[in-house]
């Protein structure tokens, strides 16, 4: 029994070594088979236990289970060991320093001109306005003729305008203002009318710092019963709060223009006592409401309208507004 | 149009301090836009005597002056200037005394030696001078004295109005001085000239006048003057004049000129002995007829020109716009006729613009003169040039009448002025606010009947004019603020122009950059683009290269790819919307104009426009569409195809896709491929989808059919994918082309495409068999439809 006992203790050293001993996870497999497979000593002076008095079977057998476990716990330990130690070595080999990568496909960007708009476009829609667009070429009697310009205008004359060759010569122009989109709302739809029109516009400017003969703008126009003068102020002040701060505020100063009566220039205060000219605005005359095909004794409105542009250049301090239209992906890439 | 505050407050008392006042003309609607104080900063600038002048012992630029400022001492003074020379006089700003751009002067030292005041340039006291260095005063001054009151100089406000185009009556001192009172509530005064006709000598057997034509001239006063002197006018004529931007000429002229600025009333004066038969007549101008204007030009006129004529009929001046040249005044001139006219605005207005000859006497007839002043116009004129030169004037106006409108009786409703300006005004208070500005009004019930004066009688005609000025007196600025909402809508954007931003955004997103190049081409820039054809042109532009509309974004961009390259900027991606003009129809009221989406990506090849158009597809919601090979004009002739899209049954191009055209990029000036999609929208937003309903997802597996086919070069894989697709039908849930082999184990003239369907019912598992049997139905659609074999 002693002899066996011996062999047990002999049997414990050898396996625990050659688990110790095993350097991958193939080996300790192998090594598995070796040091608790069937075929191995601790298996083998387990099925000569058979042999042993009850004593014997008793001492030696428990021998046999407790090696048996060390050398299945030993296995365990090994094998985590082993796993950990791959793992390092697969993270080691797989190793990339993201600092190398510079990503190739990268956001475009909006034209400020776009955001400007889209910006003020907002702030009327949460006014509770809708948004009116037409064409950019025009007949002349929605440029001018439905809104009231005198024949004679100097606004109708060729130095201002640029007209196209289409139809007779001097009825299609590109469209001065947004002013049609107006026109064409009030024959489209029956009041109450609550719009702007934002779009592009053409005059004959020469370009420089401040000019382009393309430009964008914004026009509204509020066509309801019982529509005043005083309206018209709130509902700009009410634009210029939300658009430029609470703290802004806004005037009227009378002005004239055919399609409206009263007319007003409507200038925006800065927090800090400075006044900004912003743009014309008025009660909308009898005879535009008429040739819009509503009746002025019936409905009243007023209308207003600004530059798009100019928010784009003073909020990024821009100072040639030719910058804008150059294409160049260095300028437009900052916005 | 400019006012002196002096000038103004000959007409009413008007105190304040300039920028208040500026204020008031602005809320007026006279928006000032500058405001001069003339003689405002020579206070402490005396009158000195230059004693000595030395050098200065450490300086070479400066010298030491020893000047008297009065008091009979010796004040040295280091000046920077040489041009003064003992005894001159010379102005002397005094110690503590402020100069125009804020410098104070103080006592300090210059290199080591005092300086006790400035010696001044013209330019410095806000003077002009034609003399360089220190201002030399004139030689009988007092030494000691003011500056300003030796010199004359009254201090003075200027005021610059941007007077509108509905105010003639502001382009006139008076004018703006009685609008300005009537809003300060101070008293207005129309001057009231004397005049001293020779009883002995009436006007009307020196001249008569005929008006031909009525709708001409509403209105032509004539008087006759002799014993005139042409010479300079008085210094504060002449100030005044420079002062509002006129050039002082002689007596003559300059009174014309000062009663125009003063009162609004043009004048001219003809040689009455050169003008025939001292007869007068007024008629509208014969084709091709021709006048020498003062300006030595030979105008030649129209049937829509007003002329002036002498007894013989022949044009001795264009009505309104420029005299004539035979009977200019000169030295030798013995009698004068002084002529005030009422003449039709819109004619004045053709003429002057016409000819090229606007001036401050065109402005202000073609605005509206006013009848009413010429009489006072005409004693004033007199009045004045009594001043330079004696004067006889014929005994009574010579005065020929024309259609001349009478100003308008408007019935104004005190409802609706208070429904227009959102105020509340009693009927009496409209009629005070009015009274003023010269509008007189009678009570007609609850409501005013209001007659128009003469003076704003071409541009106040009917209710709402009237309205307009009881709201200017009345300040818009005390209009209450009121915001009215919408009871009928909420504020939106509507659908398509919820798209318009998706998309921009999507492309945003995607990595493209938004540019605008300007809509206008040059005559060419579509031929090279290969876009030819007809395009609407400007008529008038301001360049030649800026004279064609576009009828496609791709030159533009194109333009704008060459910059960026030129510039050596990295490749661009970028897109535009943008509209483009088609002469779809030369018939129709308008051209065909469209929106269109274009981008490009500059440096890749074809399939990158195929990922952008699915990006515009996906972020749309585009249910039905297809790409069809086809060489676009402008679009590389194998590398691209056209984008159907299914609309209301039929298929319509929507658009196009690839890569620019080799030899357009090249003709731009862009190297390497550029990949092209140009959409549109027009056509493509109304096609959106709106919300689909719902597809239950499977909750069975799904299995997959992977099937090559070795397919000639002509027919395209969506061809293929077309086929499987019917084939497969309901079941298949995802068709993807998952490899394009090209190569020696396939025959030349084909190509192997790689399909894997993924199959899935949703009510049970597929069996062997079911799958078996859509394999066999989709190898059999694809082969025998189509030049394709199964690759084995």
């Amino acid at each position: 029994m002693t002899a066996e006992l011996v062999a047990v203790e002999v049997a414990r050293t050898e396996a625990l070594l050659r688990i110790a001993g095993a350097s991958t996870v193939a080996e300790l497999a192998a090594v598995e088979t070796e040091v608790s497979g069937r075929r191995s000593t601790i298996m083998e002076l387990r099925k000569g236990l058979a042999s042993l008095d009850a004593e014997g079977r008793r001492r030696v057998g428990q021998a046999v289970n407790e090696v048996l476990a060390a050398v299945s716990e030993a296995l365990s330990l090994r094998r985590h060991e082993l796993a950990q130690a791959d793992w390092a070595q697969r993270f080691e080999a797989e190793r990339l320093d993201l600092t190398e990568c510079s990503p190739q496909r990268r956001r475009g960007h909006l034209h400020p001109f776009t955001a400007a708009w889209e910006r003020l476009e907002d702030v009327f829609v949460g006014m509770g306005f809708r948004v009116a667009e037409g064409p950019e070429i025009e007949t002349e009697w929605f440029n001018f003729g439905a809104l009231n310009f005198p024949e004679g205008h100097p606004a109708r004359e060729s130095q201002d305008s640029l007209w196209v060759d289409w139809a007779t010569p001097g009825s299609t122009l590109l469209r001065t203002h947004t002013s049609p989109v107006q026109v064409r709302t009030m024959l489209d739809q029956a009041p109450p009318i609550y719009v702007v029109c934002p779009g592009r516009v053409f005059r004959q400017d020469t370009p420089d710092t401040t000019h382009m003969p393309v430009f964008h703008q914004i026009e509204g126009l509020v066509i309801d019963k019982a529509i005043t003068l005083g309206d018209l102020a709130g509902t700009l002040d009410a634009f210029v709060k939300a658009f430029f701060g609470g703290d802004f505020s806004s005037r009227l100063r009378p002005s004239y223009f055919p399609f409206t009566e009263p007319s007003a220039e409507f200038d925006v205060r800065r927090p800090d006592g400075s006044w900004l000219e912003l743009g014309g605005c008025g009660m909308v005359h009898p005879n535009v409401l008429q040739a819009g095909g509503i009746d002025p004794e019936t409905w009243s409105g007023f209308a207003f309208g600004f530059g798009i542009d100019r928010f784009a250049l003073t909020r990024h301090a821009v100072d040639d507004l030719r910058e804008f239209w150059s294409g160049d992906i260095r300028f437009l890439s900052q916005f | 149009m400019k006012v002196l505050l002096s000038w103004l407050r000959e007409f009413a008392p008007i105190e304040g301090d300039p920028q208040w006042l500026a204020d008031q003309l602005s809320a007026l609607g006279l928006a000032v836009e500058g405001i001069d104080l003339i003689g405002g900063h020579l206070d402490g600038i005396v009158v000195a005597k230059v004693l000595t002048t030395r050098p200065h012992p450490k300086a070479d630029r400066i010298q030491l002056v020893d000047v008297d400022a009065g008091d009979g001492q010796a004040l040295q003074i280091c000046c920077g200037a040489f041009n003064m020379a003992a005894g001159d006089l010379v102005p002397l700003a005094t110690l503590g005394s402020t100069m125009a751009d804020g410098r104070l002067i103080e006592r300090r030292k210059l290199r080591g030696e005092w300086s006790n005041g400035m010696l001044c340039a013209a330019a410095e006291l806000g003077l002009s001078d034609p003399q360089d260095g220190i201002m030399i005063l004139p030689p009988d001054l007092a030494v000691g004295a003011d500056f300003r009151r030796a010199m004359g100089i009254a201090s003075d406000v200027l005021f610059d109005l941007d007077v509108t185009g509905n105010r003639p009556d502001a382009l006139s001192v008076a004018g703006v001085a009685r609008d300005l009172a009537a809003w300060l509530k101070l008293p207005f005064a129309m001057i009231d000239p004397p005049l001293d006709e020779q009883a002995d000598w009436p006007a009307a057997g020196a001249v008569a006048v005929d008006i031909i034509d009525g709708d001409l001239c509403g209105l032509f006063v004539a008087r006759v003057l002799d014993g005139i002197s042409v010479g300079p006018s008085p210094r504060w004529m002449a100030d005044r004049l420079v002062a509002l931007g006129m050039r002082p000429i002689n007596n003559v002229v300059d009174v014309s000129n000062y009663v125009m600025l003063e009162l609004g009333q043009p004048s001219h004066a003809f040689d009455l002995g050169r003008v025939a038969g001292g007869r007068i007549r007024v008629r509208w101008a014969g084709d091709q007829e021709t006048v020498e204007t003062l300006d030595g030009q030979r105008r030649v006129l129209s049937e829509r020109d007003g002329t002036i004529c002498d007894g013989e009929d022949r044009v001795i001046g264009i009505a309104g716009v420029m005299g004539g040249a035979s009977t200019e005044i000169s030295a030798n001139t013995d009698r004068v006729l002084l002529e005030m006219a009422w003449w039709d605005p819109l004619s004045i207005a053709r003429t002057a613009r016409r000819l090229g000859l606007r001036s401050e006497a065109s402005t202000r007839f073609e605005r509206g003169s006013d009848p009413g002043i010429i009489d006072v116009a005409m004693r004033r004129f007199v009045q004045l040039l009594s001043e330079t030169t004696a004067v006889r004037v014929a005994a009574g106006e010579v005065t020929a009448h024309g259609n001349l409108p009478e100003g308008a009786t408007v019935t104004l409703r005190t409802a609706r002025v208070n429904a227009v300006l959102g105020i509340v005004l009693g009927r009496d208070e409209i009629a005070t606010l009015l009274e003023p500005i010269g509008f007189r009004s009678q009570v007609q019930g609850e409501d005013l009947v209001v007659r128009v004066p003469s003076f704003r009688m071409v541009d106040t005609t009917t209710e709402i004019d009237v309205i307009e000025e009881v709201g200017r007196q009345y300040g818009f600025e005390r209009v209450v603020k009121t915001v009215p909402r919408p009871t009928n809508q909420a504020g939106a954007l509507s659908p398509l122009q919820q798209q318009r931003r998706r998309l921009r955004q999507a492309m945003v997103g995607f990595g493209l950059t938004e540019v605008m190049p300007l809509p206008f081409l040059a005559p060419g820039d579509l031929d090279r683009a290969g876009l030819p054809g007809d395009a609407i042109t400007v008529t008038n532009p301001l360049v030649e290269a800026e004279s064609v509309l576009r009828t496609s974004l791709l030159p533009g961009v194109l333009k704008t790819l060459a910059f960026n390259d030129s510039h050596r900027n990295a490749p661009v991606s970028c897109f535009e919307l943008g509209h483009v003009f088609l002469p779809t129809d030369r018939n129709a009221v308008l051209p065909d104009e469209r929106e269109h989406l274009g981008a490009a990506l500059a440096g890749l090849a074809a399939p990158a426009a195929m990922e952008v158009w699915q990006v515009v597809v996906d972020t749309l919601g585009i249910g039905s569409w297809r790409v069809v090979a086809d060489s676009p004009p402008g679009l590389h002739p194998t590398r691209s195809a056209r984008i159907e899209a299914a609309a209301a049954g039929t298929n319509i191009v929507v658009g196009a896709v690839g890569e620019v055209h080799p030899q357009a990029a090249e003709a731009y000036g862009v190297e390497g491929r550029v990949a092209w999609l140009q959409v549109d929208l027009s056509a493509l937003l109304g096609l959106a989808q709106g919300a689909a309903p719902y597809r239950r997802v499977s909750r069975y597996p799904s299995s997959d059919i992977d099937l090559a086919f070795v397919v000639a070069e002509t027919t395209p894989a969506a061809a293929v994918a077309r086929a499987l697709r019917q084939a497969a039908g309901a079941l298949l849930v995802e068709l993807s082309l998952f490899d394009v082999y090209r190569g020696d184990r396939v025959p030349a003239g084909a190509r192997s495409l790689a399909y894997r369907l993924r199959l899935q019912a949703g009510d049970r598992t597929l069996t062997d068999a079911e799958l078996g049997e859509v394999r066999g139905r989709c190898i059999d659609s694809v082969t025998s439809t189509l030049d394709a074999a199964l690759r084995s």
